[in-house]
């Protein structure tokens, strides 16, 4: 199969649109979960899963996958909400979610048959995973798969988060991407007020990385252009017109992005981080979520 | 038995990992900017390509262990013990411990032994909050040998494993082909009147405080207890119920380590007097590990009175 998947709109919004179909029911089944990084992830998780990573359902093991590491691993409704939608396991495994015995741990537990190459919790800690299976991945002899890693802003203001970003540029890992989802707003607020990480791109861009900035995270025709200079960049090549962009280095995908993103009376409300919907809510949501489909 | 050079354990770790790397290429050797100390930089040299430096960064380094593992190499993470277990606690706790994955940690300068570096430097907490942890083997290995072993046996397990060891000479109290077998315990020495479990340097202060014991006319069983997790009740209790009293050493605080461990074994299953001999409740500070080792309660004297004072508890 050809690599980035030709892009189809329509299809990725329809697949977007059913991933946030799963987080409001996930997170409603279980009563509690977080809601508003997942939306604000939404298209993020559609693009790559559906038409970026190269992966198999019907083979989670196979050596030549791409990875992905959930690095703001809260956002579970979001991450297993996608893995649905590609067809690791059913969509109805989704009302099981945080339940007692079930896989669909309140943070992700290591289960690589459904899709989940390592488990996560702790913020500032995937990132450094990443940048080890992307480190070995380059051991391996023919075609290197790549690594994303999904981010957040919130995430960045870990102090190791930065020991992760500067060996990642010290060994050249152009296979790894991690992706911000920056969407301004963390538990106790907005981000600026609670501890102010801005500005991003010269941060990485100091750290060595490459920056694609991404104007509206919900954009998907945006993030798969994003993605296809990574593809470019991971495969050694430079990105024409993008002097800037170096194929030797590891590049991060800025997005902006609006949290509770499709949802009314979620959007930008740091509220919606970590609270589920009621019944009444959830069904204000589906509407919501089928009309603007 | 104490009748070999003195030896550097940290040899013992730096020589077995050349060995396994020459075996095999996945094999990885990961180090926080003290490869001279630790001695990996012999690693780097025989295997330039199996070595990372990660830097002064060892929370990174240790999540970036857990990432190679996950592509199937073998990786050996190290620093000084007090940093890698401290610094890196969580990391080792929710990436490596939680998912379970085949990553070793090596802990040097283990003890009091790093001596006027002082007591920022000095390990004496690492087996308490290593042996929290599900998942996690821990090995204190007593010498040069036992650490060789240590590494080869780790790599055969299939998890995590922390192996602990110091940073000056010890004295070679066991041979190449000695027995070591993770979660067995070895007795170096049999006796009837009371048993010494010891791990690491101490185990060599228990052969000490065995001899002079014995020439009072008191047989102490020696008991060179190297893997603490998971731990040998079945040597434990057998020389429990035979001698019916313990005394434990280790170059660790009390509080925890060692000796905490097999109270837990003797208290829930065979409940005989313990004495612990260990660092009790307090940092060091600058000295030379053996006026260190005096003062904090870490040698034979200490061993040899605590074995009085048990054997008044019978």
């Amino acid at each position: 199969m050809q690599y980035p998947i030709p892009f189809d709109e329509n299809d990725i919004q329809s697949k977007t649109a059913q991933i946030r179909e799963g987080i409001v029911v996930s997170t409603n089944a279980a009563g509690s979960g977080h809601p508003g990084g997942s939306l604000s992830s939404a298209e993020i998780f559609s693009v790559l899963y559906n038409a970026v990573l190269r992966h198999d359902t019907a083979n989670p093991t196979w050596e030549g996958r791409d990875r992905f590491v959930l690095s703001k691993a809260h956002i579970t409704p979001g991450f297993y909400s996608v893995l649905a939608q590609v067809g690791y396991f059913n969509a109805n495994e989704l009302k099981s979610f945080r339940k007692f015995g079930h896989f669909l741990q309140g943070h992700p537990k290591k289960d690589i048959p459904h899709g989940i190459e390592v488990g996560g919790g702790s913020l500032g800690q995937n990132l450094s995973v990443a940048v080890g299976i992307a480190l070995g991945l380059k051991r391996k002899p023919g075609q290197t798969p790549r690594v994303f890693d999904l981010s957040s802003e919130g995430e960045l203001q870990e102090g190791s988060m930065w020991e992760a970003i500067m060996s990642a540029a010290h060994y050249n890992l152009n296979n790894l991407c991690c992706i911000i989802d920056y969407n301004r707003l963390q538990i106790d607020g907005k981000t600026e007020d609670v501890m102010e990480v801005a500005p991003l791109d010269k941060k990485f861009e100091s750290f060595n990385w490459n920056v694609i900035e991404i104007k509206d995270g919900h954009d998907i025709k945006e993030l798969y252009e994003a993605f296809k200079k990574f593809n470019l960049l991971s495969n050694g090549h430079a990105v024409p017109n993008n002097d800037n962009l170096d194929p030797t280095k590891p590049t991060a995908i800025i997005a902006n992005t609006i949290k509770g993103k499709g949802i009314s009376f979620m959007e930008n409300q740091a509220g919606w981080h970590g609270k589920a919907p009621n019944d009444e809510q959830l069904e204000q949501a589906l509407n919501e979520i089928r009309n603007n489909g | 038995m104490v009748n070999q050079e003195p030896q550097l354990t940290r040899q013992g770790w730096a020589d077995a990992l050349i060995e396994l790397g020459s075996k095999n290429p996945d094999v990885l050797v990961l180090d926080a900017d003290l490869s001279k100390s630790t001695l990996t930089c012999q690693f780097k040299e025989k295997h330039p390509n199996q070595f990372y430096n990660l830097g002064i960064a060892e929370q990174n380094m240790v999540n970036v262990a857990a990432g190679l593992s996950l592509t199937g190499h073998i990786p050996f993470a190290t620093t000084y013990g007090v940093f890698l277990s401290g610094r890196a606690w969580e990391q080792i706790r929710t990436t490596i411990c939680l998912n379970n994955l085949n990553v070793k940690l090596g802990g040097a300068h283990g003890g009091l032994s790093v001596g006027p570096d002082g007591a920022s430097h000095q390990a004496l907490e690492e087996l308490a909050i290593m042996r929290t942890l599900p998942n996690m083997t821990i090995l204190a290995p007593a010498d040069y040998h036992e650490t060789y072993k240590a590494v080869m046996e780790a790599a055969q397990i299939n998890g995590p494993v922390y192996i602990r060891f110091g940073r000056e000479k010890v004295p070679t109290i066991t041979e190449p082909g000695s027995p070591f077998q993770v979660g067995k315990a070895n007795i170096l020495r049999e006796g009837t009147d009371l048993t010494i479990i010891a791990c690491g340097t101490m185990v060599a202060e228990s052969l000490t405080a065995a001899k002079a014991l014995a020439e009072t006319g008191v047989q102490a069983e020696v008991i060179n207890l190297h893997t603490i997790k998971p731990i040998d009740k079945k040597t434990i209790l057998e020389s429990a119920t035979k001698t019916k009293a313990i005394v434990t050493a280790e170059e660790h605080q009390i509080h925890g380590g060692m000796g905490s461990a097999v109270l837990e074994v003797l208290a829930q299953e065979a409940p005989v007097p313990v004495e612990l001999v260990g660092v009790i409740d307090s940092f060091g500070e600058s000295g030379k590990p053996a006026e260190l080792a005096e003062k904090y309660g870490c040698t034979s004297a200490n061993i040899i009175q605590k074995a009085q004072k048990v054997l008044t508890r019978k």
